[in-house]
């Protein structure tokens, strides 16, 4: 069986992970380097790099990480932030990334999708959607979620997995920084709509709350959390031994 | 030292920056004369099938890989490169491949009911069945790797592993010094080291 994936994402800025952490054995916990080898060596499935940098020498200093990053680490890596042309695409694929996440970058050029994935693959297209409910409609938000697309978000990633998104990452604003568990109603009706691997991401505050989601949502494939690994709450060995007592397909 | 063949397909970074890790030589070349020097060949391979072997077959590196096959010297491919090894492919039409390993290469969506999701991305365990390649002679049944394809080797007398998903999909294979895996041993974690490091000792 294939394994449910476990994803800890690292924003990164001004080559500096953002969001302070604490971790016993690792000497600069800052270092993106550092963490990304702490996490593939604690058992992540996967990592995620967040660009949050706006200006060129930041975005250079990032594109430096990913490349030493590859350099030493062994698992596969989607980088974010930032992703606006084809040529970001390749920017971030030729320093070692294996998959490139869109948000923003798609909904200014819904064409973006379609384009990258003719040239990189779909495998390689990530669509990220942060989505809020306004008056009971799933709405997509833009610009880290300050602001409302007036878009409904299952139309939206329908359209987007057509035009040949290979994965869908549902970031549900209600849910985030609430640490009361994944937007299962909200992860459903994805789920529903789509074929494509899909990755849970905003709510985990516990290892209940993952075997919850994979238990209720068999059609999701991975949980995606921030602060809960980075602050150590949770451990990922600690979570993937409970996945596995679980009967949840893990990879140990 | 180990050539990585750079005939234009997929990015190879990774791939190299895995040989570094475990102390191993590598380089990427398209030169026939750094390719017939090397103790080791690898055939990396991301994309569509047709296009692949049409680059390979338009650069020579094919005639080059038929030789160099007969000559004992050990070859890998990877990923599309494992199914380039086989006689051919089904990828939108019939393609040829380099037919260094009998068998050919299907769509897996036929063969797994509409639940199961097509590419078979993530994470999967290896199976070996009765006996074990010496490819896999640093790692454990069971062991996970990563795979990304949406197609996988059929009527292949040469399998050394499967994995499953709920059919039993042909995961590596081999034939004397000719071998290919489906999975990417360099986005596997140390599993996947294990593996290069056991092709970097045959």
């Amino acid at each position: 069986m294939i394994t449910k994936r476990i994803i800890p994402c690292l924003d990164v800025k001004d080559g500096r992970v953002v969001k302070g952490i604490n971790f016993e054995g690792l000497g600069d916990v800052a270092s993106p380097i550092e963490l990304a080898k702490y996490y593939s060596d604690h058992g992540a499935d996967e990592l995620v790099f967040y660009d949050i940098t706006a200006s060129a020498e930041g975005r250079r200093l990032f594109t430096d990480i990913l490349t030493e990053t590859a350099r030493q680490v062994f698992i596969p890596l989607t980088v974010g932030g930032g992703i606006n042309t084809v040529a970001d695409f390749d920017r971030v694929l030729g320093c070692g990334a294996d998959k490139v996440s869109v948000n923003s970058g798609a909904i200014r050029n819904p064409a973006l999708v379609g384009e990258a994935a003719r040239l990189y693959g779909d495998q390689c297209v990530v669509l990220s959607v942060d989505i809020k409910r306004v008056d009971g409609v799933f709405r997509v938000f833009a610009k880290g979620g300050r602001e409302n697309t007036g878009m409904e978000a299952i139309e939206w990633i329908r359209r987007c997995v057509g035009e040949g998104a290979g994965e869908v990452v549902v970031n549900s604003i209600d849910t985030d920084g609430v640490k009361g568990g994944f937007d299962l109603p909200m992860l459903e009706a994805v789920c529903d709509a789509v074929d494509v691997p899909v990755i849970a991401s905003g709510g985990a505050g516990c290892i209940d709350h993952f075997l919850t989601l994979f238990h209720t949502r068999p059609k999701v494939d991975a949980g995606l959390a921030a602060s809960i690994f980075h602050f150590g709450e949770v451990a990922i060995k600690d979570l993937k031994a409970a996945m596995a007592a679980d009967g949840i397909p893990t990879r140990l | 030292m180990i050539a990585i063949i750079d005939y234009g397909v997929g990015n190879l970074f990774s791939l190299q920056s895995s040989f570094a890790a475990i102390g191993a030589e590598a380089v990427v070349t398209a030169d026939p004369a750094v390719i017939r020097v090397a103790d080791r060949i690898l055939l990396p391979g991301v994309g569509a099938f047709e296009d692949a072997a049409r680059k390979l077959r338009d650069s020579g590196m094919a005639a080059l890989l038929i030789e160099l096959a007969a000559t004992g010297k050990p070859i890998m491919g990877i990923c599309l490169g494992m199914q380039l090894l086989l006689d051919k492919s089904y990828e939108y039409g019939e393609h040829a491949g380099l037919g260094l390993i009998s068998g050919n290469v299907s769509p897996i969506r036929p063969v797994v009911p509409a639940e199961y999701k097509v590419p078979h991305i993530g994470w999967n365990a290896l199976h070996f069945g009765a006996g074990k390649h010496p490819l896999f002679k640093y790692i454990n049944e069971g062991d996970c790797v990563y795979f990304v394809h949406s197609y996988y080797a059929t009527d292949c007398p040469a399998v050394i592993a499967t994995t499953e998903y709920h059919a039993e999909l042909t995961a590596a294979v081999a034939k004397g010094n000719v071998m290919g895996c489906q999975f990417h041993p360099e986005k596997s974690g140390t599993v996947g080291l294990n593996i290069l490091r056991a092709f970097c000792e045959m």
